[in-house]
């Protein structure tokens, strides 16, 4: 445990700003579609970085890049660099399964699967590392317990993940994400299906996990940028207009462009 | 993208519209106020001393009501970036406009009673700094109701001069004083005449550099040309 002064400078994040991921110069292509244009931009560790931006923006294809979803899909393809603690995760010899371990993802709409509570978060972890039950019961329990979910669902481990509310399945999807312990945790609009209060809890939840994790969170809820991220990044048209601290992006944005989209006086 | 981009809803831009136009109204009463209180002190004008002493509770109310539209906007719209700095600053800017007419009651008040003084008292420094202040309310006001940030900086810088006659008109009146105690009545009331038309060129400036934050998003220097000493005025030794 730090001491409180160590602690608060962690907590205002002036010195935990290591970088944990850098791209540099990023060209994204659908076939002939240009989605990222020559796009550079650092995400701190132990931050929360949101991308904010109109549809088709390139912000969800820029989370895409970040673990490699694109490969699945042919004619996608990524130029330049994205350094990963200095390694090039768009280098065609990685390991993808290594990756994924490494940067998890949650989506916009929960996607438990047809399982227990306890088989969904430990579906991501069994894939990588054996563990014997009682390190794996350990797992599930920290992680359910990171997701400010444990409480609701201890009693009922071995229930249908598909029993609980939308609110609750999207928090068992951060577990089941945090449970594999990545380095980044990539959100795509994590509460966009979710009502006022499910929201607020994951917003919570999002404070909570960057004293641990890199947080990349791509939201259209410029009150959600504001609210949990420390830095913001907008997007317009395949570029990164602008990207700064959330209270200086919010209260004076240096670009025009910026200022034009968050007052809502785009187009 | 054109440069005087509108806001998709326009309910909010004519909200945003509606909130300058109340500032703007405002601020005409105040200046107006200002102009009848230096003019009912300088002519000896009762009457028009006390209708700018009622005027007093129109100005009052127009604070209020501008500060519920404006937390109204802040709660509905939740403005962001420079609509936020402008509703910041609205409320802010009213609250300067509000001390700036509570200095002009007080200066009529006063004007009432020195009236009644049967001995006679210097009032050219006095006119002066009102001239300057006059100019100086007026310019910044201006600059509200046109977001100008050159003439916020102006008189921002021209609040300095005002200091400076506030200096010489409060050394003169204290030698009036010690010349003879009889003068002292009207001497005393000039010089709470003289620190309000101070304080109505500090409540100017504060204006202007809310003109210039809600504009740029950024603040003028901390410091800025100051020249009031009077704080640290010695009486001149009487022999």
């Amino acid at each position: 445990m730090p001491d409180a002064t160590t602690r608060m400078v962690l907590e205002t994040g002036t010195v935990s700003s290591d970088t944990r991921i850098s791209i540099k110069n990023l060209d994204f292509y659908y076939g002939a579609t240009h989605a990222l244009k020559s796009v550079s931009i650092d995400f701190p560790d132990r931050r929360a970085t949101a991308m904010i931006g109109p549809s088709g923006c390139g912000k969800s294809t820029l989370l895409r890049v970040l673990n490699r979803m694109y490969d699945l899909y042919p004619g996608q393809r990524a130029e330049g660099e994205v350094l990963l603690d200095g390694e090039n995760i768009i280098a065609a010899n990685l390991d993808l399964n290594k990756l994924r371990r490494r940067v998890g993802m949650v989506f916009q709409k929960p996607t438990p699967f047809p399982k227990s509570i306890y088989d969904n978060v430990a579906f991501g972890f069994r894939l990588h590392e054996k563990l014997s039950r009682a390190e794996s019961d350990e797992r599930v329990e920290w992680s359910l317990t990171r997701a400010a979910l444990w409480d609701e669902v201890k009693d009922r481990l071995s229930s249908s993940a598909l029993g609980l509310s939308g609110g609750q399945q999207q928090r068992l999807c951060i577990a089941r994400t945090i449970a594999v312990r990545p380095q980044v945790i990539l959100l795509d609009e994590p509460t966009s299906a979710l009502d006022p209060i499910s929201t607020l809890k994951v917003e919570e939840l999002i404070d909570e996990l960057k004293r641990d994790f890199t947080i990349i969170i791509v939201t259209h809820n410029m009150q959600q940028a504001a609210r949990c991220a420390d830095r913001v990044a907008f997007f317009y048209l395949g570029e990164l207009v602008e990207v700064g601290e959330s209270t200086q992006i919010f209260t004076a944005p240096h670009e025009k462009r910026t200022q034009e989209y968050i007052t809502g006086r785009f187009g | 993208m054109a440069d005087d981009a509108k806001h998709i809803v326009s309910s909010f831009e004519q909200d945003l519209a509606k909130l300058r136009d109340m500032i703007a109204v405002m601020g005409g009463l105040v200046e107006t106020q200002f102009a009848d209180a230096a003019r009912a002190l300088l002519s000896g004008d009762g009457d028009l001393a006390t209708i700018v002493v009622e005027q007093d509770v129109k100005v009052d109310a127009e604070e209020r009501a501008i500060e519920q539209f404006a937390i109204r906007l802040l709660a509905l719209r939740q403005p962001v970036a420079n609509d936020l700095r402008q509703i910041v600053s609205s409320i802010k800017i009213t609250t300067d406009l509000e001390r700036v007419g509570d200095y002009a009651a007080n200066m009529a008040k006063r004007s009432l009673v020195l009236n009644q003084s049967k001995h006679s008292y210097p009032l050219a420094g006095i006119a002066q700094m009102a001239r300057l202040v006059q100019e100086n309310l007026k310019s910044t006001i201006d600059a509200v109701g046109e977001a100008d940030i050159t003439k916020a900086v102006a008189v921002w810088r021209a609040d300095q001069m005002v200091d400076e006659l506030y200096n010489t008109i409060f050394r003169e009146l204290i030698t009036y004083m010690m010349e003879d105690a009889r003068n002292i009545s009207a001497c005393t009331h000039l010089l709470f005449v003289a620190k309000n038309l101070e304080r109505i060129g500090d409540h100017a400036t504060n204006i202007a550099e809310l003109v210039y934050y809600a504009a740029t998003g950024e603040n003028l220097p901390e410091l800025r040309p100051k020249g009031d000493y009077s704080a640290s005025f010695i009486a001149p030794s009487g022999d």
